[in-house]
């Protein structure tokens, strides 16, 4: 009965990795711009499809997956440039509403570029599942979890210690303020795009070989990712985590005791809930609209 | 919108022919074609059906042509793209009947265009012949509704038989929220007691999740379960199997016909080595016995369309050569085109063989399929094997 409980919480944490990943995107471009960028869905699928492709034209895998990784975060700086900022002065709202539609043009390419197939991409360190208390979890499971936990404490370092770190927080918390003491608020958003379409795409090469990967394999990623930011308070880099994790384990909880019919409800209806008494997320800053 | 200009242009190009017919000699009043509506999936998420589908139509009416026509005429396509819109099935279906004044309409690619249009065809009178896979279509029988595509209930039979003689009576189900796979799972649910098979687990996942152990690991603790069958279509299936070798689970694991293509063996890797599932003799074509009575018309239909299209084969696209075959079969034993003399020889249909497997029609059988229309196979070193 305890090995069960214990594979469900090790399925959950693989899944909650997952999203983790995915949220830690949507909290860097919020910190720097407040918008929620709904096009980082496509940014891992780029970073999947990008490496199957191109370790299946025959490049070793690693370079594969750094050309990915620059593909994607020269895709996120395109979007910023072409479509974001022209339109800089327009409210958050409409900003939004344009990652929406980069979401659908980013999906529309990439099903012409490649293909509508489903693909695989080979796990780093092979398939045979590690025991622990009578649960078996992939090795793959053990890389997403150890590559977000470095990219936690990467972003931690960055937003805490270094200039541009601090510039892009302060452009967040008020960009006026933060143009008059000297930041390119401009180039920040900029690097932010490009970070987040990177860090994306290191996600999405993470999980292909555990979810598979596809066109449209962002849709679905991009929601449970937004969820999990959300649920952690978006904004915040260990609250992504944290979300995503909550977000995990509360599926495959109740795929497991409950119902696997509704695990999806159950998982939302626990996500409004802390939302409800949280509404700016477990670790998210409490808002404050200062007169 | 291409495919209407295409087909009106046609029209026209026939017209003016026909003009310079009269004009020229007025000999030989050109004979009449006989009209074939379709109406398929061309585009649209469900492209996938509709594309080989209407590849096949028209290669296989010109080899018609080229070979004299039928009765002595030519055969002619008119053939709409409803990219899997009931609606859009709906509109082009009258205007097959009305405008078009069609002999006899091939289409529907999915079950819900299909059903959109039986009320129209019923009404008009005209025969039509569904390529969608659903029981709801031919049960009840409708007077001018037939199809060729074996059904899932057909699917879960097949299993079950494989797992009775195997000696296995208690399994559990895994299924996705898909529409494929509900239908499978409900028709597999209907049929499980008579074939005393007992489902003693349900499970379900949703559509783009990631990782299915949480249902598995439930499954692996319910007492008794001796086989897993996954009603599954797309990505699903291949994450469940990885999942289930995960897991180490050793009980035998059945997937639906739903993943018969060797795309299925390729995402799931070594974990598929064992897995069974039923599948039409078109994917196992080249591996058929010689003595097997399909083995010609599925070799040859494979053959046919690979040189063609230079793409793999696909049951789907035999599901509109059955289709096909099947009217012209039926207007030659009816020696007209009178449409009621048609559906009339379809439901006379006898002893014809198609890829989907042998069709007699009945009364009160408009698929007229069996259960040998499906071959068990089993995963062996990465490859299709047939069982037994």
């Amino acid at each position: 009965m305890s090995a069960q409980l214990v594979q469900y919480l090790l399925s959950g944490v693989t899944i909650g990795a997952i999203y983790a990943l995915v949220a830690l995107g949507f909290s860097i471009i919020f910190n720097a711009s407040h918008v929620i960028n709904f096009a980082q869905g496509e940014f891992v699928m780029i970073g999947g499809m990008t490496t199957v492709s191109l370790a299946g034209a025959g490049l070793p895998p690693l370079a594969a997956m750094i050309a990915a990784v620059l593909l994607a975060a020269l895709v996120g700086l395109a979007l910023e440039k072409l479509a974001v900022e022209p339109a800089r002065h327009a409210p958050v709202v409409t900003l939004i509403i344009i990652t929406i539609g980069a979401s659908i043009l980013l999906r529309g390419l990439a099903a012409l570029v490649w293909d509508k197939k489903v693909h695989a991409l080979a796990p780093f360190s092979g398939s045979a599942p590690i025991e622990i208390a009578g649960a078996a979890l992939l090795p793959q499971s053990l890389w997403v979890l150890g590559v977000t936990l470095a990219i936690v404490l990467a972003l931690w370092w960055f937003f805490g210690r270094t200039l541009l770190g601090k510039a892009m927080l302060a452009t967040s918390n008020q960009r006026v303020a933060a143009q008059l003491v000297g930041i390119n608020v401009r180039r920040v958003l900029l690097i932010s795009f490009g970070l987040s379409a990177a860090l994306g795409a290191v996600a999405g090469i993470l999980i292909a070989p555990i979810t598979l990967t596809s066109w449209d394999v962002g849709i679905m990623l991009g929601l449970k990712g937004f969820a999990a930011a959300v649920l952690g308070g978006l904004g915040s880099g260990p609250g992504a985590v944290l979300g995503g994790l909550v977000l995990g384990i509360a599926e495959t909880l109740s795929a497991g005791y409950l119902s696997s019919a509704y695990k999806d409800v159950i998982a939302f209806v626990l996500m409004l809930a802390v939302l409800f008494f949280m509404p700016s997320g477990i670790l998210g800053g409490r808002a404050v609209e200062r007169v | 919108m291409n495919r209407i200009c295409m087909a009106a242009g046609v029209r026209r190009g026939l017209l003016a022919m026909t003009v310079a017919g009269f004009l020229g000699a007025g000999i030989a009043t050109a004979q009449e074609p006989i009209k074939i509506g379709a109406f398929l999936s061309v585009t649209g998420p469900a492209a996938f059906l509709g594309d080989p589908e209407q590849k096949t139509l028209e290669l296989y009416i010109e080899k018609l042509n080229a070979s004299g026509g039928v009765l002595g005429r030519k055969l002619q396509l008119i053939a709409y793209d409803s990219a899997g819109d009931a609606e859009k099935a709906r509109t082009f279906a009258r205007r097959l009947i009305e405008q078009d004044k069609v002999d006899v309409i091939i289409g529907g690619s999915t079950t819900g265009e299909t059903m959109a249009v039986v009320p129209l065809v019923e009404q008009a009178g005209v025969p039509f012949i569904s390529l969608a896979g659903a029981v709801v279509i031919i049960e009840p029988v409708k007077k001018w509704v037939f199809k060729t595509p074996h059904t899932d209930r057909m699917a879960c039979e097949k299993i079950f038989a494989d797992m009775r003689t195997r000696n296995i009576a208690k399994i559990a189900i895994i299924s996705g929220a898909g529409g494929f796979d509900k239908s499978m799972r409900a028709e597999c649910l209907k049929v499980a007691a008579q074939n005393r098979i007992e489902i003693v687990g349900d499970e379900t996942y949703g559509a783009g999740d990631a990782d299915m152990t949480a249902q598995l690991t439930k499954i692996r603790t319910m007492p008794g379960v001796q086989a897993v069958l996954n009603a599954g279509f797309g990505q699903g299936p291949a994450i469940v199997t990885k999942n289930f070798r995960q897991l180490g689970m050793k009980v035998p694991l059945y997937q639906s016909h739903g993943v018969a293509s060797k795309e299925y063996v390729k995402l799931s890797g070594e974990a598929a080595e064992g897995v069974r599932l039923p599948a039409a003799a078109l994917l196992v074509a080249e591996t058929l016995p010689d003595r097997d009575p399909q083995k010609k018309v599925v070799v040859g239909y494979k053959r046919e369309y690979e040189a063609h299209f230079k793409s793999e084969v696909s049951t789907f696209g035999g599901h509109a050569y059955d289709g096909l075959m099947l009217a012209v079969e039926a207007m030659k034993r009816a020696r007209s085109t009178d449409k009621a003399k048609v559906r009339d020889g379809l439901e006379r249909t006898h002893g014809y063989m198609g890829t989907a497997g042998a069709v007699n029609m009945s009364p009160q059988d408009h698929m007229g399929l069996d259960l040998t229309a499906f071959r068990m196979l089993e995963v062996r070193k990465g490859e299709w094997t047939l069982v037994k």
